[in-house]
């Protein structure tokens, strides 16, 4: 842990990520005003004017207000999405890897076709039809990322299940589910990790991307993605509106790289630059 | 290598086929287009719906007219469009270079960037030279890519007023979208080629190059980087999906009059048959650069080939 404290790319990640963190968990108490009530007579106020200090937007909202609510969106999309992803993933690599033969066959070959397509044009096909909203958003990030969860953990099994304490636990009477999870499942925990880590980051990234589109999270919750949207609008007469919401995901996001970059050099010697 | 090359072919065409029907069982499980079409207007009567189906062609099994989408797709026919009457495939391929010109620009730009700041990295590692390209480039992952663009509109376009911020107006329109797409996928082809390039630095025919007496710059350039572009090829080949989503926000942020706007302005009509036909030929592009990176992967490294 001292060893740890003295890395930057450790301290300055984990002092982002627990800001952020803190921020959407306390939201109502350390906001200063709400962050959905529209007051006229603040609209496009400057930033540093009267209780607006990072100024407000063209109907008056706090700016400072709706990134701290809207950190709430960008955590739980990033969070919730790799969950689902890795626990998917790792369920179907374990068995692809540990059985072989069809289920196998099919993940691969899955794999291929999901490479292939880009997210953002999937998630332009399937918002247009069932719709935007922060489950969809969650569920389709999850459906389309398993796979290469899956692809690792499929690889960690393959090369696991041939070693000796494998083989010895299994001569022991061990069932399949219990070498699985306990014998093979432990020791692919490290890579997956770190792919999560940094797939938190990217899903921040992809879930203000399509809000900023208008097919991610409902425009009236405040999220960074959808504040963009807004400021873009107000480009030529208010640099701030884009400007804040923008630099509190590139902060975030950062946080999560530092701490994925760090992770990486930390479990996986090999990988260190 | 004749394996190798059907092999690939037909890895494609697989592709292609489970994108494309991918994408119209999707579209057809969102209701009725007949319906969508009245909305906003005075309730249809039974037979006008039926009427527009049978114009439509969607009161036929899915099979059937997912089969004929891929013949007409196949004769350059990607269908009608429900909102002008026109031709998809005329609407697309009027957008088609303005989107391809897009991200072909970013790519040129992020190369260059990328393979010389990565060799500079990779040549003095641990240097402060190369702890600024690492600081930046993770600073370029972490950027949204639209806000980038707003930023440079704003610095740009709105400030200085040296580049016109936003739409079409002749090839200088293209600098401030392309330097925002290429910044940012300069940052990972940056990071990706230092490495490759230390991983390759440590084997043994460039140490023996080297102790042959061969001067730096040719064990760099002529030895070394050769072997670490097959990693970055493969990579550049992995973004193109990526890039053309990339590119799909940022004509968002630029009104840049490309397929994503195409696209996107399909789905707010429901104009089914103009988002399918723009998806397919998107995912026919990518498909075909991956093909392509493929092939030249092969051609750089025998060990494919014969694999």
């Amino acid at each position: 842990m001292r060893r740890a404290l003295r890395d930057p790319s450790f301290t300055i990640g984990a002092l982002i990520v627990l800001t952020v963190v803190g921020a959407a968990l306390f939201a109502p108490a350390i906001a200063p005003h709400d962050a959905t009530a529209a007051t006229l007579r603040s609209r496009l106020a400057v930033p540093f004017s009267a209780g607006h200090p990072l100024g407000a937007d063209a109907i008056g909202r706090d700016i400072l207000s709706r990134i701290i609510f809207g950190a709430r969106i960008s955590l739980t999309v990033g969070l919730a999405s790799v969950a689902v992803a890795v626990v998917m993933g790792t369920l179907v690599g374990l068995v692809a890897g540990y059985f072989g033969g069809v289920i196998d066959a099919v993940l691969m070959r899955s794999a291929d076709i999901q490479l292939s397509f880009p997210f953002i044009l999937l998630a332009i096909t399937v918002i247009a039809v069932v719709g935007p909203g922060l489950w969809k958003v969650i569920l389709v990030m999850a459906l389309t990322q398993w796979v290469q969860y899956a692809r690792i953990v499929r690889g960690q099994t393959l090369s696991l299940r041939e070693k000796e304490y494998v083989q010895a636990a299994r001569g022991l009477g061990a069932t399949h589910a219990r070498i699985m999870f306990r014998h093979i499942l432990l020791n692919a925990l490290t890579p997956i990790t770190v792919l999560a880590t940094l797939g938190i980051a990217n899903n921040i990234l992809l879930e203000a991307g399509l809000t900023f589109l208008g097919l991610g999270v409902d425009p009236t919750i405040p999220s960074w993605g959808g504040m963009l949207a807004d400021g873009r609008n107000y480009i030529e007469r208010a640099w701030w509106v884009a400007t804040f919401p923008g630099l509190a995901i590139t902060v975030t996001v950062l946080g999560f790289n530092l701490l994925g970059d760090w992770l990486r050099d930390r479990l996986d010697p090999r990988m260190r630059t | 290598m004749v394996t190798f090359l059907l092999r690939r072919l037909l890895q494609s065409v697989f592709v292609l086929v489970g994108i494309t029907l991918f994408v119209s069982f999707t579209i057809r499980l969102s209701g009725d287009p007949a319906v969508a079409m009245f909305q906003g207007s005075s309730a249809p009567t039974e037979e006008q719906l039926a009427l527009i189906r049978e114009r439509l062609g969607t009161d036929r099994p899915f099979v059937e007219q997912y089969l004929d989408f891929v013949v007409g797709a196949l004769r350059g026919d990607l269908g009608t469009s429900f909102r002008t009457g026109g031709p998809v495939a005329a609407a697309v391929a009027a957008r088609f270079p303005a989107t391809v010109g897009l991200a072909l620009a970013a790519l040129g730009i992020s190369l260059t960037l990328a393979i010389p700041l990565g060799v500079w990295a990779a040549r003095r590692r641990g240097s402060q030279v190369d702890l600024t390209i690492r600081v930046v480039t993770l600073f370029g992952l972490s950027f949204p890519n639209f806000w980038l663009g707003i930023m440079l509109i704003l610095i740009f376009g709105v400030q200085l007023r040296w580049l016109p911020p936003s739409g079409y107006e002749g090839p200088i329109s293209f600098v401030l979208p392309s330097l925002t797409l290429g910044l940012i996928l300069a940052s990972s082809t940056t990071r990706l080629v230092r490495s490759a390039l230390l991983d390759v630095l440590g084997e043994q025919y460039v140490v023996t190059a080297r102790a042959k007496g061969v001067r730096e710059k040719v064990v760099v350039y002529r030895h070394a980087l050769r072997t670490a572009l097959i990693p970055v090829v493969t990579f550049v080949g992995l973004q193109i999906g990526g890039l053309i989503g990339g590119v799909v926000i940022i004509e968002q942020v630029f009104a840049w009059p490309g397929l994503g706007s195409l696209a996107l302005n399909a789905i707010s009509f429901r104009d089914y048959p103009m988002l399918q036909g723009t998806i397919t030929v998107l995912a026919l592009f990518i498909a075909s650069i991956n093909l392509l990176v493929d092939l030249s992967y092969a051609a750089l490294d025998p060990r494919i080939r014969y694999a």
